[in-house]
């Protein structure tokens, strides 16, 4: 069965001053995948992802989410795009000034007419859902990195987006909970049927969650296929993101 | 009284008999909604009795199966005994994945008598404010005097650049300032001293006003303005992306490193500020008394030495030395005692430069009396 593309990527060329990072980046995402976006420290994957949030300028036609080009969207029409999308940031990107309760809730008074209990019910279910219930009263400053992440993950989630984009959300965790972050991901595509952009180096958790695989190096996509496929891969660089990561040795070139 | 029956419509469900059959979607853009209809509903059927049919919703998510979870509470506020049934397969798993949580955590709250309160806040800011800061001031001091004798170990070149930091970049403004607010002050006084007869005191008034009290507060309001606030900012940001620990850890002293440079730096310069900033009021000064009294520049410079007592000059240099420590250590005690993030390091921001100018005033205060 075809699955509907829903983000389309087509040439992105993308130059900081005289550097080329990315010179011709084409791929698409489908619904209901999780798809893992890899590559070397400073290969372009976060600004693939940065641009695809509309936080970079593109030129028209470049790239389009839910059919529609980002370049072309209108200011109407802006609101109603970014409440389809979930961003899930690696630092957590919380507010210092407000509770993880408020933080959780702001999407939810911004731009719902729920009462206020509603509010606090869902806000309460999602930080349960990242089991970090017992967080409601607290600041972000009093959280642990773990705890920081699964606060920023339940924020992410708060509207049901469709789409998730995550920036390294396993970086810096203990592999307990890194596992236990992949189980709600997986959680997050089986049930709720969201489709999730992974950018990560964790090789672990790329196994656990990954349904495609798309690997950048020198600028492009050197690789976009299934997880199996990419393991299976003959690309030297990728083999040994895959070798390395679980354990093995680099592959002498 | 009967209450009167249900005839509204809704989107979102209908009413068959005593059975609310939910329809389509019951998601977060439309849930607030369906609450309000069925809210209706509940406050008008007039049953006692009614069962939910979730056979043709077709989505829900997170907001719809807290809704859903909700029902039988609403209804129970108008004695409505509710039943939820006919859910599909998807919709039973969404509401078992999303159902509220049962033991909330609640808000910790101490409840102590005013004057326990009174007494802990007080204990606290003794602990927290005056006993950090005299430690600082300690430190400032003792690291201040040990590395005037210690070349070696002082950053090359960090001297001048926060010399020109606080004192060169600060020129134009503080002299702008103070040229104002000596032309400002001249004219004020013009019209009293013409009255009489005692035009020829502009002069005086000027001079030891700019030289003595006017030039060192001017000059320390706006430093601490421009340059307090931005030692506090740099050193809050230093604290938060955790370079001071890094600093610790190198095994060199954070107050040494970063705050003794800005000491150096404003003892040095701030005292030839003021005395420009004292020369730009006297000229301001000039400027209105030849407009105002008649008194040309020649008469006004003329009269400036005999206005002019050493002692009014060393009072504005003390005083602008004080000011100095003044500036950099409240920034330096602001900077370091941030604990939150982007929020933490403009609130250390705000206070430093409000209780260096608050000290700075005190401190005028205080000189003005000893110097009077």
């Amino acid at each position: 069965m075809n699955k509907e593309k829903i983000i389309e990527v087509k040439g992105l060329k993308v130059s900081f001053g005289e550097k080329e990072v990315l010179k011709n980046v084409t791929f698409s995402i489908e619904e209901g995948d999780v798809t893992v976006i890899l590559g070397g420290s400073g290969s372009g994957k976060s600004t693939i992802m940065k641009h695809m949030l509309g936080l970079y300028p593109v030129t028209p036609n470049t790239i389009s989410i839910f059919g529609q080009d980002i370049v072309t969207i209108d200011e109407e029409q802006e609101l109603k795009f970014y409440l389809k999308l979930g961003v899930f940031y690696q630092n957590g990107a919380l507010l210092n000034s407000l509770t993880v309760g408020d933080n959780v809730a702001l999407p939810l008074e911004q731009h719902t007419n729920l009462p206020a209990d509603a509010i606090e019910d869902l806000v309460r279910t999602k930080l349960n859902l990242v089991n970090l219930e017992d967080a409601y009263y607290l600041y972000p400053s009093q959280l642990s990195g773990g705890m920081l992440k699964r606060a920023a993950l339940a924020r992410a989630i708060i509207m049901d987006p469709p789409l998730l984009f995550c920036d390294e959300p396993g970086a810096g965790l203990d592999p307990v909970s890194l596992a236990n972050l992949d189980e709600l991901i997986l959680k997050l595509r089986d049930q709720l049927g969201m489709t999730i952009l992974m950018v990560t180096h964790e090789v672990t958790s790329i196994l656990r969650v990954a349904d495609k695989v798309l690997f950048v190096d020198n600028g492009v996509i050197a690789f976009e296929g299934t997880l199996t496929e990419a393991r299976q891969s003959e690309i030297e660089s990728l083999k040994d993101f895959f070798t390395v990561g679980t354990g093995g040795k680099k592959v002498t070139h | 009284m009967r209450k009167k029956k249900w005839t509204n419509k809704s989107n979102h469900f209908t009413l068959d008999g005593n059975v609310v059959r939910l329809k389509k979607n019951l998601t977060i853009h439309n849930t607030a909604e369906f609450l309000n209809d069925i809210e209706l509903l509940f406050r008008k059927s007039g049953e006692s009795d009614l069962s939910v049919d979730l056979s043709g919703l077709d989505n829900i998510d997170s907001a719809g199966a807290l809704a859903i979870h909700r029902l039988p509470e609403n209804a129970g506020r108008y004695n409505i005994s509710l039943k939820i049934e006919n859910a599909g397969k998807d919709i039973e798993n969404k509401l078992s994945l999303f159902s509220p949580v049962k033991q909330k955590t609640e808000q910790s709250h101490t409840k102590e008598g005013i004057l326990y309160l009174l007494g802990d806040r007080a204990g606290h800011f003794l602990a927290e404010y005056v006993a950090s800061f005299f430690y600082l001031v300690s430190d400032i001091l003792f690291w201040s005097v040990r590395d005037l004798f210690n070349r070696k170990q002082r950053r090359k070149g960090e001297f001048v650049n926060q010399a020109i930091s606080i004192g060169v970049n600060a020129l134009p403004i503080v002299m702008a300032m103070a040229f104002i607010i000596g032309l400002v002050l001249a004219l004020q006084s013009s019209s009293q001293l013409r009255n009489f007869g005692a035009n020829v005191y502009i002069v005086d008034l000027t001079v030891i006003a700019m030289m003595a009290e006017m030039g060192p507060l001017i000059t320390a309001i706006m430093v601490a303005g421009r340059s307090g606030s931005s030692i506090a900012a740099e050193i809050a940001t230093m604290k938060v992306t955790s370079e001071i620990d890094a600093l610790r850890t190198m095994g060199l002293n954070p107050v040494r490193f970063v705050v003794i440079p800005k000491i150096y730096g404003s003892l040095v310069t701030l005292p030839f500020l003021t005395i420009l900033a004292s020369v730009a009021g006297i000229f301001g000064g000039a400027v209105a008394a030849n407009l105002y009294l008649d008194i040309t520049p020649e008469i006004f410079f003329n009269r400036m030495p005999e206005a002019l007592y050493q002692k009014d000059i060393l009072t504005g240099i003390i005083k602008s030395i004080a000011f100095a420590f003044i500036i950099v250590i409240t920034g330096a005690f602001f900077g370091f005692r941030v604990k939150e993030g982007a929020e933490g390091v403009g609130r250390s921001t705000t206070s430093a430069v409000v209780a260096a100018i608050t000290l700075v005033i005190i401190a005028d205060l205080i000189l003005g009396l000893i110097f009077y």
